[in-house]
């Protein structure tokens, strides 16, 4: 019973918290964070002792890994070496040597000073994934970045956790890091074990690359679902067990299982079936972060915590930026990165307590530091927030200056909003044939790209009425919104109607809906923007049937027009509705009838039979 | 009554017409007058067959209005009369639709009315080469009207290419109150009736 309470409140926290938080735009990580700290013992205390549930709930943190693994790519993962073993080797011992250099100032010893610069050099791969995932930045060069680092940190655990005993002040340490980390490698004579771990990461790809697969089949065509969700903890759970066995970081591990299958046909349902599970971990885990900030310690002392909280963001954000500068990481994405990973980590936790047992650290100091690493990752997601709302935009505004010369009022007739795959083929189309255009985006790093291929694009975001003057919306004849997100466009063309009334606005459709939203809007032209690819690889396929390629390009074509009367058809009524419906169902029974009848084909038959007939009645006469 | 005529443009590049473009604007100012670009309204030669023979019974006066190419209309005013023409709509024993009305065409040519004749570099009359254009209209029961036609297109200055579309347009104006059919069949050009 004891066990369904402590659940019963840890999901109610949850559920009341963490959708407030993302209403109110303080996403969900702070959510979980504040639901953690009223639960806890501080405010409320229906927990007591978060600590097994905090060591239960890193789980999450070794599925996360294993997601991550499955989205990438091997190919892709060896293009990140470069920052994984730069960005990330730079940043871990970059910052532990900054904090025992301050350490040994405030009077430390150098082993004292190296490991808390170790254990503090780690940041928090649940928060700074989990909020750069929601925020969608992970393909962001920023996004790349953080990852590459935390990816670093989580292998630099294994040398830490062998490298700290050494720094005992106390002789005995070695002794008791075994005891601490009895695995099964340690009962095994030194030698053979790095040939054990080698052993075991090459059989955990074996079975990856070759065991798996005919599992899954297996169990797929078993039919039964649970028993996938099975399959996959268990793989996720054994991977995490032959880790522990051999002192490797289960994360690590996990990924490695995750990049292995992430070739795997199987891929998604393996995601899909994870994900849940990896979800609410990780929001139990942040919620007992939460209920373990120890607030007594913070009453006693509390100015020395402060300011090692404040010290510990500090230096980590400094160091982070400048390896970010350093890197080349562009403008905004800087303070991303740097924001996003100034925090101590989980594992941190860990190796306080393997410090506090190997006489690394006193008792008081790893108090202190415990809370501070708790804190330092509550005030992540605020830290977050402030990027968000104060830097991210003044930086927007500034890039359009850093990177662009200032756009003077343009004349050209056409204006295109958004140069990606849609609005470079319109663009492109337009400026082959001589005609001016002005083109915006609004992604620097896009900018710069489509520079090199010798376009000129002003950065600017469309949905400013400021901007769109200036690139000549007043005389311009027509805008081209070719950005690809729906409300973006909207917005787009609200704002345009409104301060251009004669300005004529061609848009992009994302689907039908989207179709007749743009339509009730006044928009002058709408295309669907699959809709003429799709139409053309049709048409192919036709002809690969067996069509001939005259047939088959008016059969599209036919399939396209009745398909364009039946979306005007269709946009007097709500989507869903009883009438909506019931003419879709007609237009399918229609087009149906439509094409098998095709006039031409008809005719050629009525006209070869009806011609001979006349050609003979004419010769009676 | 006005005869209501419906005037069956093809032009594939009005752009760079010099007549045409001309012509067109004329017979557009004339009340009472349907014109129909089709390589405006099919860029895709997708002739819309029930749409074109609506407009054709709405007409009693059908005028291809078109530049001379290789001694023929340009390729989609052929792709209209293959899928337009329906047997049992224009022809055959219930295809009466278009039964009575008049047919003509107003058409340029590069050549010269000398080059059209028989001792000349095309050796037929255009009247010969408008042939197949004339037996449709018979065969759909159409009463044929003599062709206006402007040639040598590519050597009219300015202002004689403006006196034909004044032209074109009085003459349009003329068929539309033209009541005696007989006073245009004799004719061999439409240009030669007095307005
Ligand atoms: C593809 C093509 C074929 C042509 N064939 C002929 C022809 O057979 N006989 C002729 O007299 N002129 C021919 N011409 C000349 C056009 O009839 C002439 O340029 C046109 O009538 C000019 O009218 P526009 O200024 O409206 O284009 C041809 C022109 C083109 C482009």
């Amino acid at each position: 019973m004891a066990l369904l309470q402590e659940a019963f409140l840890f999901l109610a926290a949850g559920v009341v918290a963490v959708p407030i938080a993302s209403r109110l735009g303080l996403g969900s990580v702070l959510g979980y964070l504040i639901a953690g700290v009223i639960i806890g013992p501080f405010v409320f205390g229906f927990v007591g002792e978060t600590e097994h549930i905090m060591h239960f709930a890193e789980f999450g943190v070794v599925m996360m890994l294993f997601l991550i693994g499955l989205e990438l790519q091997p190919a892709v993962l060896w293009q990140l070496r470069k920052p994984i073993l730069g960005l990330g080797g730079l940043q871990v011992s970059v910052t532990a040597l900054a904090v025992a250099g301050i350490a040994m100032l405030f009077g430390l010893s150098w082993q004292v000073g190296v490991a808390m610069g170790l254990i503090l050099s780690l940041s928090s791969t649940a928060i700074a994934l989990q909020i750069l995932g929601e925020k969608n930045l992970m393909q962001t060069e920023g996004g790349k970045a953080s990852f590459a680092v935390l990816l670093f940190q989580d292998i630099a655990v294994i040398p830490i956790i062998a490298l700290l005993p050494l720094l005992s002040t106390s002789g005995g340490g070695s002794v008791k890091a075994a005891e601490a980390s009895s695995t099964y490698i340690d009962t095994l004579p030194e030698w053979q074990q790095p040939l054990v771990v080698i052993g075991v990461i090459i059989g955990l790809i074996l079975i990856g690359r070759y065991l798996m697969r005919p599992v899954f089949r297996f169990i797929a065509e078993s039919h039964l679902r649970e028993m996938f969700t099975a399959t996959a903890l268990m793989l996720v759970v054994g991977t995490a067990l032959l880790m522990n066995m051999v002192g490797l970081s289960p994360a690590l591990g996990a990924f490695i299982a995750g990049v292995v299958l992430a070739n795997n046909e199987y891929r998604h349902e393996l995601e899909a079936n994870i994900d849940p599970f990896k979800a609410l971990l990780l929001g139990l885990f942040f919620m007992s972060v939460g209920a373990s900030i120890d607030f007594a310690l913070l009453a006693k002392h509390p100015l020395i915590v402060s300011l090692v909280v404040l010290g510990l963001i500090s230096l980590k954000f400094v160091i982070l930026w400048g390896l970010a500068k350093l890197f080349a990481i562009q403008g905004g994405y800087r303070y991303w990165f740097a924001f996003a990973l100034a925090q101590g980590g989980e594992f941190g936790f860990v190796l306080l307590s393997f410090s506090l047992q190997n006489q690394v650290l006193p008792a008081e100091l790893v108090d202190i530091l415990t809370a501070a690493i708790a804190l330092s990752m509550v005030l992540t997601p605020v830290l977050i927030l402030l990027n968000e709302r104060l830097v991210q935009p003044l930086f927007e505004q500034g890039e359009a200056e850093l990177h662009e010369e200032p756009m003077d009022e343009q004349h050209n007739p056409v204006i295109v909003a958004g140069f990606g795959r849609f609005g470079q083929i319109v663009a492109r189309l337009l400026l082959a044939n001589g005609f001016a255009v002005t083109v915006l985006d609004h992604s620097a790093t896009h900018i710069e790209r489509v520079r090199r291929f010798g376009f000129k694009i002003f950065y600017g975001d469309a949905t400013r009425d400021d901007l769109l003057h200036t690139a000549g919306a007043a005389k311009a004849k027509l805008l081209v919104i070719a950005v690809d997100d729906r409300a973006t466009i909207n917005k787009i063309v609200e704002m345009a109607k409104h301060n251009f009334p004669n300005l004529k606005i061609y848009a992009r459709a994302y689907d039908v809906v989207h179709y007749h939203e743009l339509q009730r809007l006044g928009v002058d032209h709408i295309e669907r923007e699959l809709f003429l690819g799709s139409l053309h690889l049709g048409e192919r396929v036709l002809q690969e049937l067996g069509m001939r390629a005259y047939q088959a390009r008016r059969k599209a074509l036919q399939f396209a027009q009745h398909d364009q009367e039946t979306n005007q058809r269709l946009s007097d009524f709500e989507l869903g509705s009883k009438k909506y419906i019931s003419i879709s169902q007609q237009a399918r029974d229609e087009v149906i009838e439509l094409l098998q009848a095709d006039r031409i084909q008809r005719q050629q038959q009525e006209q070869d039979n009806a011609w001979s007939a006349e050609q003979r009645a004419q010769h009676d006469v | 009554m006005d005869h209501r005529i419906l005037i069956i443009f093809a032009h594939p590049a009005l752009e760079k017409s010099r007549v045409h473009y001309r012509l067109l604007k004329a017979a557009q100012t004339v009340q009472g007058i349907t014109c129909h670009d089709l390589y405006q309204t099919y860029p895709d030669f997708m002739v819309d067959v029930d749409q074109e023979q609506e407009l054709l019974t709405q007409h009693e006066i059908i005028l291809f209005q078109f530049p001379l190419y290789w001694y023929s209309t340009p390729a989609i005013l052929k792709e209209w009369q293959d899928l337009v023409l329906e047997y049992g709509f224009a022809y055959g024993q219930n295809g009466l639709a278009l039964r009575g009305k008049w047919f003509t065409c107003a058409l340029s040519t590069g050549g010269s009315k000398a080059a059209y004749q028989a001792d000349g570099l095309n050796h037929f009359t255009l009247r010969e080469l408008l042939r197949p254009l004339e037996q449709t209209a018979n065969l759909c029961g159409m009463v044929y009207l003599p062709p206006f036609v402007i040639h040598e297109a590519n050597d009219l200055s300015e202002a004689e290419i403006d006196a034909c579309a004044h032209h074109y347009q009085q003459l349009l104006k003329q068929l539309q109150q033209q009541s005696s059919v007989q006073a245009l069949t004799r004719l061999s050009y439409l240009n030669d009736l007095s307005v």
